[in-house]
């Protein structure tokens, strides 16, 4: 790499990583190595110790107590399959938004043509959702409700706090994806009362991808969780039946061991750094990208247009411009990388009125600089005055 | 000295007692599960048995769930 590239799609995963995460990685390939959970030998203990504190790391940025119910999966979707289909049975009905992304969409739709009773409630033109909206869906069979924290294509928060206040009275579970916000926005499982949390190691936690899981709370019975895939966990060997206590339920086969020896360090680097330093950072970033963009000609900014009511994800077009074009051209005449296209998130661009063609996404961490920044939104105005 | 183990379900569990043993000063060790005991292939907490009852309480107090203490004699 010669050139100085600023990279902008970190929504889709953080690049660069913190050193201390590639050192960990390195660190546990050259002296680590064991498989958690599988001998008595030291490094398989040491491996275990490097698995044990990752999950205690979670569990300190989520404020859960007990770090054995957060599952390590391979990602946030993995994660999401598991709330959904290891706890819903046909005929359960279950609400969700119109801004979620594919890996909440695909799952439910598939549950549906086995039975699932789904309710799409319809966000705002800006990605917002009225919790009323959640209240009026609920019926006699409502058994869960599944929202995205921040919406992946305009970076919209969603109501958390109301919505779990409705799910708990209502004896719903809620389950939220935090995809966007884990590392950047504080999550609190008790506060919101989530009752499954869904996480991505490889974005705002700066872990490696391969990385993620889900928080499993307190007012979920285990017993009633089906696992996505059953094996060895290093436990109850003696039986051929699954384990029925967590983490072991949820975890079959050999664990990630090097990938949460990075995400171990990447929450290191998150709670060391602080949550609220990283989210005013990302807030400013995201207040400046708005504001240059809306004084660019053409210019057409999606989504809340409220750094506070976001993430740092801010999805754009220039007027005259295939979104395409526009992200192709910031790469090869700009060195700035961003993200076109739909994002996984169909339900999401038709809420937003960009569908089927889609936007250019710019997704920053805490990495970014309002240097960056600058020199987006200046490659932006060229481009515009250009034409296309 | 006789030595004494505790058993857990998980490693997970296993390695967090080792974490708040330690801490409270407790010198323990991770061993392999000894054979009579079990046959899982799981790892277990070694200690004096003569702290048997600190190690216990402190186990319990931390709510870290056990399947049994055993003394290794």
């Amino acid at each position: 790499m010669n050139e100085k590239l600023i990279y902008l799609d970190n929504g889709a995963t953080s690049f660069p990583k913190p050193e201390a995460v590639i050192q960990a990685m390195t660190a546990f390939m050259r002296e680590v190595g064991g498989n958690p959970g599988r001998s008595g030998h030291r490094l398989s203990i040491e491996s275990g110790r490097v698995v044990f504190e990752a999950r205690e790391k979670i569990a300190a940025l989520f404020g859960v107590g007990d770090s054995s119910r957060v599952v390590f999966g391979q990602n946030a979707t993995e994660a999401i399959n598991l709330g959904l289909k290891g706890l819903l049975r046909s005929g359960d009905h279950v609400i969700t938004s119109s801004m979620e992304h594919n890996s909440v969409m695909r799952p439910l739709r598939a549950l549906e043509k086995e039975g699932l009773d789904l309710t799409v409630v319809p966000c705002s033109r800006e990605g917002f959702l009225d919790p009323a909206e959640i209240q009026r869906a609920i019926k006699k069979n409502s058994r869960m409700v599944v929202l995205n924290h921040a919406s992946n294509v305009v970076g919209t928060l969603l109501p958390l706090e109301p919505v779990g206040n409705i799910c708990r009275n209502h004896g719903i579970l809620f389950m939220v994806d935090a995809a966007q916000t884990a590392g950047v926005i504080p999550i609190d499982l008790e506060k919101e009362k989530i009752d499954l949390l869904a996480f991505t190691g490889h974005k705002a936690l700066f872990g490696p991808p391969g990385t993620g899981g889900l928080v499993i709370g307190r007012r979920v019975d285990e017993k009633t969780l089906q696992p996505l895939k059953r094996g060895g966990t290093g436990s109850r060997s003696e039986f051929e039946e699954q384990p029925d206590f967590l983490p072991d339920l949820c975890e079959s086969g050999t664990p990630n061991g090097v990938g949460l020896a990075g995400l171990r360090a990447g929450l290191e680097f998150v709670l060391g750094v602080g949550i609220e330093k990283i989210r005013d950072h990302e807030r400013k970033l995201t207040a400046g990208l708005i504001q240059g963009l809306l004084r660019i000609p053409g210019a057409l900014v999606y989504g809340s247009g409220d750094a506070e009511k976001q993430c740092a994800v801010v999805s754009l077009n220039l007027e005259k411009w295939v979104p395409s074009e526009l992200s192709f051209r910031l790469d090869e005449e700009f060195g700035i990388l961003t993200r076109v296209g739909l994002h996984c998130a169909p339900s999401a661009h038709r809420t937003i009125g960009t569908f089927p063609e889609g936007t250019v996404r710019v997704s920053m961490s805490y990495l970014n600089t309002e240097e960056e920044v600058e020199q987006t939104l200046r490659a932006i105005n060229t481009l515009a005055r250009k034409g296309a | 000295m006789s030595l004494g183990v505790v058993l857990f379900a998980s490693t997970h569990f296993a390695i967090r007692a080792e974490k708040i043993a330690k801490a409270k000063g407790f010198t323990v060790k991770l061993i392999p599960v000894p054979r009579q005991l079990s046959s899982d292939c799981g790892v277990c907490l070694r200690f004096s048995w003569d702290l048997k009852s600190k190690i216990e309480e402190t186990l319990n107090q931390a709510g870290v769930p056990m399947e049994g203490i055993h003394c290794l004699d």
